[in-house]
Parts: C-alpha cells; sequence; structure tokens
C-alpha cells in the first residue's frame, strides 16, 4: 500500500502588480510506497521545492490533497522530517541538543533523549563533535547533523530538499554515500528534491522528471541497480544508460526554462 | 601609509587598544593646550588640573558619592521597568502579527514624544520624588525598546521556524524555544543601547526639581560658576557608562558564546 499519496495537488501564486497569477505547479499525483527512496528530479524553477514544501505541510495546496497513511495532511508535523538546503540548525544549541529538539518538543524523558542521540551521532559519524555549535562545523558536518535531527525523531517519511546543493563536489559524494548506507540498512521511505541527474539516480529506487515551469510529472523511472550501492556504480555502463536517458529528458526541460525566465 | 590605511583591513589587538589611548591623550592634550595656554579663561572653562582636585573635593567635602548612588539607582530602576514592559509586548508583537498591528501605530508615535516634554507633566502628577525621575526614564526607553525587540523577534529566520515546525514543535514551542533563544543577544544588544539613552534623560530629570543626583550637582555648580564641578560631573556619567557598557558585553559574551564570534 501506498505510504504517501499526492492527489492532484497543484499550487498557483497571486500575480504581481494586478498580473494574472503564476502556475507554479500544474495538478500532480503521486504515489509513494513504503520503504521506497523516491528522487525527484528537475530543472531549476520548476516547482519541485513547493511540492516537497506542501507535503510537509509548510506550504497548501491551490488544489488537492496529501494523504500519508491514507491521512489527510493539514499541516507540519513530526511524522515528516525535513532537511532543507539552507543551513537550518539551531545555532544556540550544540550538536546533540539540535539532535534532541524533537526529542525535547515530544518531552521524552532526558535519559532517552540521550541515548537516541548518541546512537544518531554515530550514525552520521559526528563522535567528538557532539557539543560543538553550528558555526564551528563545516557545510557538510552540518548537513549530517540536520540528518540526524530529522532521523532521530523517527518519521514516517524523510523529505529532502537538495539538502547537499551547497556542498563541494567531493563532499556531496560522501554526503550521498552516507544517506544510502543509512537507507539500506532502515529502509525509511524517502522523498528527494535535486536537479542533479548522478544524484538522482545514484541514490534512488524510482527517479520522478517534472518538466519545466509549471511544474508537473514528466516520467517515472524505476532504477533497477543493486543494493548496497558504492561510488562504483557511478562508472558502470547501467549506470551510465541511467545518465543518458535522464540527460536527454531533463536538457528539453531546461531548454525551456531558460527560454520562458528571458 | 598605504600599509597603515588598508580599506576594511582589521588592526592587530595591541594597536588598537594604543590608538584608543591615543584617542583620549589627543582630547586631553587640546584641554590642557586651551586652557593652561590661556586661550579660554578659567570663568568658561576649567583646566584638567582643576577639574580633577575639584572632583575629589566634591567626594570628599560634599558627599558625591550619594549623589552617583542616587542616580544609578535611577537609571537602573527606569531601565528595569521599562524592560520589564517593553521585552514582553516587544516579544509578542514579534511573533503574532495581530499584537503587532494593534501597538505598532501607537508606539510608533509615542517613541518620536520626547521623555523631557512630559517633565512638567509628571512633576504635575508625581511631584518632584522618585516617581517622577523614574517616569521620565520610562517614557524615554520603553517605546523605543518595545519596537527594537519586535523588529528583532519578526526577523528571525524564518527557516530556523519551519525547521522546528518538521520537528513537531508548536506554538509555545516556536516562541520560548526558537524565537526567544534566537533573538536573544539582539534583544540583549538593544537593551544595552538603550540603558546608554537611558543616562541622557536622567541627567534632564535632575536638571529640573531635584535635590539630589549627578544633574542636580552640576546645576548648583552652575549657580557658583564652578565650570570644574560641571565637567567633572559629565566626565562621571562617561566614566559608568563606558563601564556598564563594558559589562554588558561581557555578559553577552558569556550569555551567548554561540553568538559572540561572528
Amino acid at each position: 500500500m501506498s505510504k504517501l499519496r499526492i492527489q492532484g495537488v497543484s499550487r498557483t501564486f497571486p500575480g504581481v502588480h494586478g498580473g494574472p497569477p503564476v502556475r507554479a505547479l500544474e495538478p500532480v499525483d503521486l504515489d509513494v510506497a513504503d520503504n521506497d527512496f523516491i528522487t525527484i528530479l528537475g530543472p531549476s524553477g520548476c516547482g519541485k521545492s513547493t511540492l516537497l514544501r506542501i507535503v510537509a505541510g509548510l506550504s497548501e495546496p491551490s488544489t488537492g490533497q496529501v494523504l500519508l497513511d491514507g491521512e489527510p495532511v493539514t499541516g507540519p508535523g513530526p511524522d515528516r522530517g525535513m532537511v532543507f538546503q539552507s543551513y537550518t540548525l539551531f545555532p544556540w544549541l550544540t550538536v546533540r541538543e539540535n539532535i534532541c529538539f524533537g526529542l525535547r518538543e515530544k518531552g521524552m524523558p532526558k535519559a532517552q533523549q540521550a541515548e537516541r542521540a548518541d546512537f544518531f551521532i554515530d550514525r552520521v559519524g559526528l563522535r567528538g563533535f557532539e557539543n560543538h555549535y553550528p558555526k564551528m562545523l563545516s557545510g557538510g558536518m552540518q548537513q549530517r547533523t540536520a540528518l540526524a535531527r530529522a532521523l532521530a525523531n523517527d518519521p514516517k517519511i524523510l523529505l529532502l530538499d537538495e539538502p547537499f546543493g551547497a556542498l563541494d563536489n567531493q563532499t556531496r559524494a560522501l554526503m550521498q554515500e552516507l544517506l544510502l548506507g543509512i537507507w539500506e540498512q532502515d529502509r525509511k521511505t524517502v522523498l528527494f528534491v535535486t536537479h542533479d541527474i548522478d544524484e538522482s539516480i545514484f541514490l534512488a529506487s524510482r527517479v520522478v522528471v517534472m518538466t519545466a515551469r509549471p511544474g508537473r510529472l514528466k516520467c517515472d523511472i524505476q532504477v533497477a541497480l543493486p543494493h548496497p550501492r558504492d561510488y562504483k556504480i557511478k562508472t558502470t555502463p547501467e549506470f551510465a544508460a541511467y545518465k543518458a536517458r535522464l540527460t536527454e529528458e531533463i536538457r528539453e526541460e531546461a531548454i525551456k526554462a531558460i527560454r520562458t525566465e528571458g | 601609509m598605504r600599509m597603515l590605511f588598508e580599506p576594511l583591513k582589521p588592526i592587530p589587538p595591541g594597536r588598537k587598544v594604543a590608538l584608543g589611548i591615543l584617542g583620549f591623550a589627543i582630547f586631553f592634550a587640546l584641554w590642557a593646550l586651551a586652557t593652561y595656554g590661556g586661550w579660554v579663561r578659567p570663568l568658561f572653562l576649567a583646566s584638567p588640573g582643576r577639574t580633577l582636585v575639584t572632583g575629589f573635593e566634591l567626594f570628599t567635602e560634599y558627599n558625591f558619592i550619594v549623589d552617583v548612588g542616587v542616580t544609578i539607582w535611577r537609571v537602573v530602576g527606569g531601565f528595569l521597568l521599562a524592560a520589564a514592559v517593553a521585552v514582553p509586548l516587544g516579544i509578542a508583537m514579534g511573533a503574532f502579527k495581530p499584537i503587532e498591528a494593534i501597538f505598532e501605530p501607537f508606539v510608533s508615535f509615542s517613541r518620536y514624544l520626547p521623555a523631557s516634554a512630559f517633565i512638567p507633566l509628571l512633576i504635575l502628577w508625581a511631584g518632584v520624588g522618585e516617581a517622577q525621575k523614574l517616569s521620565v526614564i520610562f517614557i524615554g526607553s520603553v517605546f523605543q525598546l518595545i519596537l527594537m525587540v519586535a523588529v528583532i523577534v519578526g526577523s528571525v529566520r524564518l527557516d530556523l521556524v519551519e525547521a522546528a515546525y518538521t520537528l513537531g514543535a508548536r506554538r509555545n514551542g516556536i516562541v520560548l524555544r526558537v524565537l526567544l533563544p534566537a533573538a536573544a543577544p539582539q534583544i540583549f544588544e538593544a537593551l544595552r543601547l538603550v540603558l546608554g539613552w537611558a543616562w541622557t534623560y536622567v541627567i534632564v530629570a535632575e536638571l529640573i526639581g531635584a535635590s539630589s543626583g549627578i544633574g542636580h550637582m552640576i546645576m548648583d555648580a552652575q549657580r557658583l560658576l564652578d565650570t570644574g564641578q560641571m565637567i567633572f560631573g559629565i566626565f562621571v556619567i562617561g566614566l559608568i557608562g563606558l563601564i556598564s557598557d563594558f559589562l554588558f558585553k561581557t555578559l553577552n559574551e558569556r550569555l551567548f558564546p554561540w553568538y559572540a564570534a561572528k
């Protein structure tokens, strides 16, 4: 059964200076199976982040609805963990306190919080940095903490909005491996937004491509590469075949996006 | 010269202190030159040496320390009253837009009302006692502080608030455990600034209808044309301001280590 159902979700922004309203997202239907890792691939400004924010409950859809385990989403909540592209660690809290934030909001006993935090500190490889403040950490470490913070809350689904977009290439590749390793162990349902083709194939069991603005789903590709995957898979012919196909799909949209922007 | 004056180039801490002392030295040198050199008559401006001697006499013969104590107590008292009102109200206005909509226009209007213009009215209402002195400082500080706190709280990064929502925080959690800690260092900074302004109001309040305090001493000295006493009184205020500034900054760094080293 589907963990998450996106039914006819669209988003229209009111026009600026009396102009016509802007359609950011055409009605989208998407079913996400339990334990699936789906990447949403699209050119900039296609509305993929808008879609993710609607699933998170941070934006409201203009039409349609989102169902999580059959329950309609009405606002943000701890059952949908999110990692943002911008660094959103609470700067006044240490790494450990950041990871405990959601647990504290839940009213979990301190000892249990500490135990859980320890587990996830090890999971993302931040042992030795647990008492550091975010400003003392590199971008990669901050995003690892943000990932641990979202996972510690044990959400039903993990929403990732280009979480590695601001990182350099090498760090980004390592973060992808880390995230995939975690997913291969827990099989937490993941919805991951990106504009990076390699990233979308490497991580996903399914890649959903979106069109240029106004965004709608263009195609839906199963990635049949075996697990566990490591970085070497990126140089195999199978990977290259997926990449060739997705490059064609996304290139067409990128060209359209450039034309409409101009 | 090119090495010394490069735009935005930092200077070593030792040199910074030395240059700061040099600034004071230049001031005293010009003052000494003007008075000892006979450019200005002692009736209008006492010499540095004369000022220091009168200052010593003020403490030994006129019990000036009591005046200093009274003035400090008035500043701190009026300032604390203003903070007790302004900080909670400012936080509420920054966090909740309807509250801001109610108070913001009135407070914006009120902050342009000069506190010193209220003195005659306040004497009528509260006499010439402590209540009147505290009221002047209160009126002078409270409206500014409300607006500053409201702006600080209102400009807390929205993505931090959104991250907290996705971690399960609700309204109280957002206000108490996101907005408040995020805004705290800047609120503290605003308090430091407003305390500086409170010093100007207390002296104005003490110039009229007071029987003690630094401002009262300055008024008395005027009757005797004792410029040494007047200047010394003004210097004492500057010195106390410098000390309170230093205390605030030190406390700020202690309380908010995550913020200080930005």
